[in-house]
């Protein structure tokens, strides 16, 4: 069996790991890493549950290799907020209800994030096509749909150096 | 759902790719974004022993328009396609179609090089290569050579490229004029149950049709280049009996089969209704 050693920047500290190439990057966040926000809910690529932002960009980690992200920065839902800090956009979740169970909150919240730093100022249809690689199967996304929204007016309101970054076209 | 073991490699430039393709034979295969090979290695389905990953070739990262010409590199993702402000304006056909694949994760991570290489029907972008008479350019351990894309394709998972060949970059005309990509699917993220792309112009005189491009994308185990209903737009102009005659020729030329997305009859019927749809709103948009 021949192993690799990897190095990524995981929520802004610089991990190293040693694993064989086929590792999922899901597993290895994980099982090796013990980053457990990111959840596994169909392993098919469909569900999003398992959403990471990899340098910049929303990645589903049960379809990637984590020797595929050498090098990269990963930023998983515990690099977005903690429990006595909540993310803006957990604040909101919150606030809206926008979550049940919870499973897909995660990998909702990691891709909320990325569609409003390239869209700061998303009309609702935007929010409904940007999260669409994100099911959920309690909510009926309305209330999801409100605290995204309600998230961005309030960093417009307030100042997040993220949220001005990238504009979509 | 953990695929086989493999060997990873990570060369720097197309050149050192070639070469361990060319060392490794039959038993490599090539990884771009991986979001078709993944998948399949998962199933179990492809259980290469090497996996080549061309990810760190800068030189295959690019999208350049010179003297009407695109040329994109293979490893430009979806999401990058969308974002290119010069190429939305240039061949708006390309957006247009890109925001239909998959999802927004899938788009980040699945490269146009990829989505042609592949050879599965499913794929939006050898439909459009075809209707848009693009250019494959290869390379392999006996140089570099070009193929149509709609010389390209030969069965499902069968394309004209060698097991030794890297695909490294698609050129075409930009295309001025109008387009539209229609996709008939079950649901976001689900691959075509039927989809169109077409080119129209406007001649002079504001009335006749100067040019038409259609394909077709996943209603036979390839894309179809609609060359003869291509012609009659150009021959008899953009009308409703054209429109019908066009729609009738693009039908009779797709062999659709049963699946999970439909028997037959349906999938014509979708066809049908997506070919009309799409050559009403690129006429309206010429
Ligand atoms: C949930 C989901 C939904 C999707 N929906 C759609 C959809 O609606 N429409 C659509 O078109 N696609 C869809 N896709 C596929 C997606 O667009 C893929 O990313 C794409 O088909 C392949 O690109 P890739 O870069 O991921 O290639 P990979 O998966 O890395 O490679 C695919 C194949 O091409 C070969 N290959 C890759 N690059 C090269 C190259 N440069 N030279 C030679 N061979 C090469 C590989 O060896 C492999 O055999 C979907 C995928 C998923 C997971
Ligand atoms: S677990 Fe990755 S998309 Fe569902
Ligand atoms: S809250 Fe239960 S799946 Fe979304």
């Amino acid at each position: 069996m021949t192993t690799t050693t990897i190095n990524l920047n995981v929520n802004g500290k610089s991990v190293e790991t040693t694993i064989e190439p086929r590792e999922l990057l899901i597993h290895v966040l994980r099982d090796r890493l013990d980053i457990t926000g990111p959840h596994i809910g169909c392993e098919t690529s469909h569900c999003g549950a398992c959403t990471v932002d990899i340098d910049g960009r929303s990645v589903k980690a049960c379809t990637l290799f984590a020797v595929q992200a050498q090098g990269s920065e990963i930023t998983t839902i515990e690099g977005l907020g903690d429990p006595d800090k909540l993310h803006v956009l957990q604040e909101q979740f919150k606030e809206h209800h926008g979550l049940q169970c919870g499973f897909c909150t995660p990998g909702m919240i990691t891709r909320a994030h990325r569609l409003l730093q390239e869209n700061p100022n998303p009309s609702e249809e935007d929010v409904r096509f940007g999260i669409a690689g994100n099911l959920c199967r309690c909510t009926g996304y309305q209330n999801i749909v409100k605290a995204v929204l309600a998230a961005a007016r309030e960093i417009n309101g307030a100042t997040d150096k993220d949220a001005t970054r990238e504009t979509a076209a | 759902m953990i695929p086989g073991t493999f060997e990873y490699h990570q060369p720097d430039s197309v050149q050192a790719a070639v070469a361990l393709l060319d060392e490794l034979g039959d038993d490599a295969r090539v990884l771009a974004g991986g979001h078709s090979l993944i998948p399949m290695m998962k199933l179990r389905l492809a259980m290469p022993e090497h996996l080549i990953d061309l990810r760190r070739i800068d030189d295959l990262k690019f999208i350049r328009i010179e003297s009407g010409v695109v040329h994109v590199g293979a490893m430009t993702t979806q999401h990058e396609l969308i974002n290119h402000a010069e190429l939305a304006q240039q061949v708006p056909i390309i957006r247009e179609t890109s925001l239909q694949i998959g999802d927004p994760q899938i788009r980040y991570q699945g490269t146009i090089g990829g989505n042609v290489a592949n050879g599965d029907p499913g794929n939006d972008m050898p439909g459009l290569m075809q209707c848009l008479d693009a250019t494959f350019t290869l390379l392999g351990p006996d140089g570099e050579r070009k193929v149509a894309a709609r010389e390209f394709y030969e069965a499902a998972y069968f394309t004209a490229r060698d097991d030794l060949e890297i695909l490294t970059s698609i050129s075409f005309a930009v295309s001025p004029g109008g387009y539209a990509y229609e996709k008939q699917k079950r649901k976001i993220g689900d691959y075509a149950t039927a989809a169109a792309a077409v080119l129209l112009r406007k001649a002079g005189d504001g009335v006749a049709c100067s040019f038409a491009s259609i394909a077709m994308t996943n209603l036979a185990d390839t894309p179809i280049h609609c060359e003869a209903a291509s012609q009659l737009l150009q021959d008899q102009g953009v009308n409703d009996a054209s429109i019908e005659a066009a729609v009738a020729s693009c039908i009779a030329s797709i062999e659709p089969v049963d699946d999970n997305r439909g028997p037959v009859d349906f999938k014509k019927h979708a066809a049908a209704q997506i070919t009309r749809r799409a050559i009403k709103s690129a006429w309206s948009r010429t």
